[in-house]
């Protein structure tokens, strides 16, 4: 045991202790703690394995870049792999589980890998593939899968909710440490809407850590106050356990709020996650700076730490990282945390210093090392000791923790999310964000603001002018005198450090060490996107967070140029990872998409629908019966019933559009490819809408209400897409017409009334006359109702071949309306019938659907070739339509197709040869695009596409299914099957 | 992610209420002959740059647009009523 709790300091309530578990071993932490704070105030340091060698690792850091401490959290559905411990707080309760490790962290077996390091380097990947193919998939694969992956996810469902939502304001603050909160109290006092949002589980950010007093107070105490006020301000929004995760166009954020990710059991009535989308007229970034690592050999060795980090435990936390503490550092950092340590009774064993000249201010009791090094840490699952390397003289000294500071790398990951580059400064010994962003500016450390004061007064100035440009009056917060401030300054980089014996590490996650970076030089892979792809450098959960920097002081020594020639690879959301759950938000399960249900839903419903998702419509597919044991029987039955009696169908999700104005006839005129302009008042017409590029787009019927009003009607698919075209058409092409349109699809429920007892059913409800002679076929008109209780809408148009009706009536009329129909029908064997039985009477018919209507066929191919007004100065389609390509007479054209013998099948999608043809591809013909049993006929039936199909009725043929093998002589034939006269029609 | 397209009718809305049909083109007359009508129907530039479009505020006002949008930094110089240009133009 080295790490341990101290009797008294932090910030955490020592009166409430907290039960949790790690590996199934009970601990105990207080209210207040981290999970890693709690695991080392428990001594432990050994919280998991490597990615690929599976060496011990231990906490690094106290924050989010976390690349070691990845737990896999909770059970059930609630599994959470791959959380950072350094970000999750501690509850009552709480199971952490490590990962990476088979079959316990203390024996692991993966460990072995260490001992194939040499194969296991730089490249690894893509070398072994060029090994036997045979010794890849039997061997090196298993082998890499089982020891690799970090956490494993559940397969359970997960129980909690969570949600998006918008925010909008004058100014997002990102970072409440010194600077964030100067920026808030400044632009929170002048009334402008600030959004002031932090990652972490409380505001205050670096402060929590500080030793240092602000005016009277502890930096602690002053956050209390400052957020005090703040919380006071109703124009301030504060989002603590909210991490900014992205910078997208148009100034907008996406922040990912943690709204109970620190209880065991969630109140059900909130969500656990919630995703913000905020929109910022401007941005304040004071995300700080991260501490970067030093690279020497054993620096991943449980029991070396980063030294802000190790501050942070000792101050926030009251946890000490061990007896005998030694620390490295390149700048002033590690000599705040040595002070901090002295002040607890802990003098650090001795300070290594990479300066030659050192800190001359530092005045404390620890031993100095200056211009010297740690070459080696030592130990195998907690650290023993440190080699130090000072001029080529090595010594070693005995130490349980060991913090380190490599310099600090300004946190600009946000301000590069728009495409910006970040750019080297030899001064800062930093990547800094690039100039001349839009709508954000940077205060504080992540623009190379160092200390408490200096960044409080940034903070307020910055924000100050950023409100002031907004038009609000404000000045700056001021602040009292800081007192045991630390100022750290830029030092110089150490990349290479002397006398490195064991395996230095710069990307932890990863397990890339040093020499894999100057392997992927030599081999031709120094370029910075390069090398991250050969050696992995860079990718996983932290993204490189800890490690970019020292890689590219690597490559660039390496290739003997500057940090600023080797550049960074591209920063891109997320700043951390983003559960699926937040991003998906409430759209899954029911909620994935929206359900729309018909008005005559109800009525389909107790007549007993089966119903079919198509798009977001319920359809009915088909209504069974008593003894009826088999969907076939149901629809059989209901076609049989159209043909003999009457059918009652739900058609409500056909698109419906009103259509007015004193051009209306001539813009239909232009929408379809045939005639509108002289439709009667009182007809419907069938219309072809096409295209530009003279393919077909949909196909509806349009009626002529009165001379300036239409009522169209579109396929259930394209409703959406035709009322957009329509108003494209109206809008961006001829705005010159009155016209105007609005979409009634959700207004009517309409339902048609097919069969040769439709008349004598619907004239029981229709107050006029609607025999053949006042409302013969293609009438359309408003009708009473019920004795004039009731006002619709009557086409006489057929899609089953029969004497039909269409009638359309207020939607929340439909159901009463159909009741009344099956009341009026009963004696008339009327029956509903659903979208299954609708398919196949008019297939049986011979009319076509988006089957047919595919995107590839113009009118000419479906017989439709009159269609296409050749009188017509313009409609869509007019000019492309007429193309060489489309007007040949090898085109694929509407036929029908059955079977010789009908008691053989085929299916849609089956290709049609030659009657002696070889299967290939070379011989086909064409395709059955839709096919169903035809009670009529009593065999199968199919519509097809076939080449020059017109002319060859009556051709025998093999219709042949190459994916199920199956041949079935066939005869092409004509498209109608039923009453190809039309006679029904007319009665 | 999310993105904001001014709407001269709406005020700034978020992009996933609209729908983009592609550049802002002419429609050529029905006898301006097969190029222009190839043109129209099929190619396009790829400028990088200042770029035409339609976009239809298909989940709001349902008025087809012209948006300017920079196509290297996605930011929209300009939006206009396809039709109603008497209308004052909205910057956002």
């Amino acid at each position: 045991m080295t790490s341990y709790r101290l009797q008294t300091g932090g910030l955490i309530d020592r009166q409430t202790p907290v039960s949790f578990t790690f590996d199934g071993k009970r601990m105990l932490g207080f209210e207040g703690d981290s999970l890693a704070s709690a695991l080392l105030a428990n001594g432990r340091q050994l919280i998991g394995r490597s990615f690929k060698y599976h060496r011990p690792r231990g906490i690094l850091t106290a924050g989010s870049a976390e690349p070691n401490a990845l737990m896999t959290i909770g059970r059930g559905g609630r599994t959470e792999a791959n959380t950072r411990a350094t970000m999750q707080e501690l509850y009552q309760g709480l199971e952490a589980k490590s990962q990476s490790r088979w079959p316990s962290l203390e024996f692991d077996i993966g460990a072995l890998n260490t001992l194939l390091s040499p194969f296991l380097g730089a490249g690894f990947y893509y070398k072994t593939f060029m090994w036997p193919a045979p010794l890849w998939e039997k061997l090196y694969e298993p082998f890499i899968r089982k020891a690799a992956g970090l956490g494993k996810a559940t397969y359970e469902a997960d129980p909690d909710t969570y949600e998006k939502c918008w925010a909008h304001c004058d100014l997002l603050i990102i970072g409440s440490g010194p600077t964030g909160i100067a920026a808030a109290l400044t632009s929170g006092r002048s009334g402008a809407r600030v959004i002031l949002v932090d990652e972490h589980s409380a505001s205050g950010g670096s402060l929590l850590s500080e030793t240092a007093s602000i005016g009277d107070v502890s930096a602690s105490v002053f956050v209390q106050q400052a957020m005090d006020e703040l919380h006071s301000l109703s124009n301030v929004q504060i989002l603590t356990r909210t991490t900014a995760f992205g910078w997208y166009d148009g100034n907008v954020f996406g922040a990912v709020e943690r709204v109970q990710k620190q209880v065991a059991l969630p109140n059900v009535a909130l969500p656990v996650e919630r995703l913000w989308r905020i929109v910022a007229k401007k941005a304040l970034l004071a995300s700080g700076a991260e501490e970067r690592p030093l690279v020497f050999g054993g620096n991943d060795i449980p029991g070396v730490m980063m030294a802000t980090a190790m501050r942070t435990y000792l101050n926030r936390y009251g946890v000490a990282p061990g007896k005998d503490v030694a620390i490295f550092t390149t700048n002033n950092s590690g000599y705040a945390l040595a002070n901090d340590l002295e002040a607890r009774g802990i003098v650090p064993v001795a300070i290594i210093d990479s300066r030659p000249d050192g800190n001359s201010a530092y005045a404390g009791k620890a031993r100095v090392i200056n211009g010297a090094f740690v070459s080696d840490a030592h130990g195998g699952k907690a650290l023993s000791s440190v080699s130090i390397f000072k001029s080529g003289i090595a010594e070693t000294i005995k130490v349980d923790a060991l913090a380190m500071s490599g310099g600090f790398s300004p946190v600009i990951h946000l301000a590069c999310h728009r495409g910006g580059k970040p750019i080297w400064s030899d001064e800062q010994s930093a990547f800094l964000a690039p100039n001349g962003l839009k709508g954000m500016e940077l205060a504080g450390a992540v623009a190379t603001t160092v200390g408490i004061a200096a960044c409080l007064e940034d903070g307020a100035n910055r924000a100050a002018a950023l409100i002031e440009g907004l038009g609000f009056k404000t000045s700056p917060a001021s602040f009292g005198t800081v007192e045991r401030d630390i100022v750290s300054p830029a030092a110089k980089p150490v990349w290479n450090i002397p006398g490195i014996k064991g395996k230095a590490f710069v990307d932890y996650q990863n397990d890339v060490h040093r020499e894999d970076l100057g392997i992927a030089v030599q081999e031709g892979y120094g370029h910075v996107e390069l090398a991250k792809r050969y050696t992995t450098n860079g990718m996983a959960t932290d993204q490189g967070k800890l490690s970019n920097v020292n890689a590219i002081g690597l490559l660039a020594q390496a290739r003997g140029v500057s940090p600023a020639e080797v550049g960074t690879t591209t920063f891109r959301p997320f700043y951390t990872p983003v559960s699926f759950g937040a991003l998906t938000g409430a759209y899954h399960g029911e909620h994935f998409q929206p359900v729309r249900k018909s008005p005559l839903h109800g009525w389909a419903k107790k007549n007993g629908a089966i119903f079919v998702e198509t798009g977001l419509w319920y359809r009915s597919s088909w209504f069974t019966r008593d003894g009826e044991t088999t969907w076939r029987e149901s629809v059989d039955r209901e076609v049989r019933n159209v043909r003999v009696n009457a059918g009652l169908c739900d058609v409500s999700m056909l698109g419906k559009i009103e259509i007015c104005g004193k051009d209306a006839a001539e813009f239909l005129n232009r929408v379809y490819s045939n005639a509108f302009l002289k439709l009667p008042v009182g007809k419907a017409r069938y219309g072809l809408m096409l295209r530009e590029d003279g393919m077909i787009y949909d196909d509806g019927t349009t009626s002529r209400l009165s001379e300036q009003r239409f009522f169209m009607t579109t396929t259930t698919a394209y409703a959406a897409g035709v009322m957009n075209h329509l108003e494209f058409c109206a809008q961006a092409l001829w705005p010159d017409l009155d016209v105007h349109i609005a979409s009634s699809t959700d207004q009517w429920a309409q339902m048609a009334v097919a069969g040769p007892k439709a008349r004598l059913i619907l004239q029981t409800v229709v107050d006029e006359d609607i025999s053949n002679e006042a409302f013969p076929f293609l009438g359309a008109k408003e009708v009473s109702l019920f004795g004039g209780q009731l006002h619709g809408r009557l086409l006489r148009i057929s899609f089953s071949g029969e004497l039909a009706f269409e009638l359309a009536v207020p939607a929340s009329y439909g159901e009463s309306v159909a009741d009344a129909l099956m009341e009026a029908g009963r004696n008339h064997g009327i029956q509903p019938y659903g979208v299954e039985a609708l398919s196949v009477l008019r297939i049986e018919k011979g009319h076509v659907t988006h089957n047919e209507i595919n995107g590839t066929v113009v009118p000419a191919d479906l017989g439709f070739g009159k269609m296409v007004s050749s009188t017509k100065g313009d409609f869509i389609g007019k000019a492309m339509v007429a193309r060489e390509g489309l007007t040949s007479s090898e085109r694929p054209q509407l036929v029908g197709v059955i079977p010789l013998d009908p008691n053989t099948s085929f299916r849609s999608g089956s290709h049609i040869l030659e009657k002696n043809a070889a299967a290939r591809l070379e011989n086909d013909q064409g395709y059955v695009t839709s096919s169903a049993f035809s009670p009529h006929l009593r065999s199968t039936i199919g519509l097809a596409l076939v080449k020059r199909g017109s002319e060859r009725h009556d051709e025998e043929v093999m219709i042949w299914n190459g994916i199920r093998n199956e041949f079935t002589p066939g005869r092409l034939c004509n498209p109608v099957f039923v009453d190809p006269e039309n006679e029904k029609l007319h009665v | 992610m999310a993105s904001l397209v001014p709407c001269p009718h709406c005020g700034a809305r978020p992009k996933e209420e609209f729908t983009i049909k592609g550049a802002a083109l002419a429609r050529p007359t029905p006898d301006a002959g097969t190029e222009a009508w190839m043109d129209y129907v099929y190619l396009r530039d790829n400028p990088r740059g200042l770029y035409e479009e339609y976009w239809h505020h298909t989940s709001g006002c349902r008025r087809w647009l012209v948006v300017t949008r920079d196509t290297a930094t996605h930011d929209i110089e300009h939006s206009r009523d396809v039709a109603l240009s008497q209308l004052t133009d909205i910057r956002p």
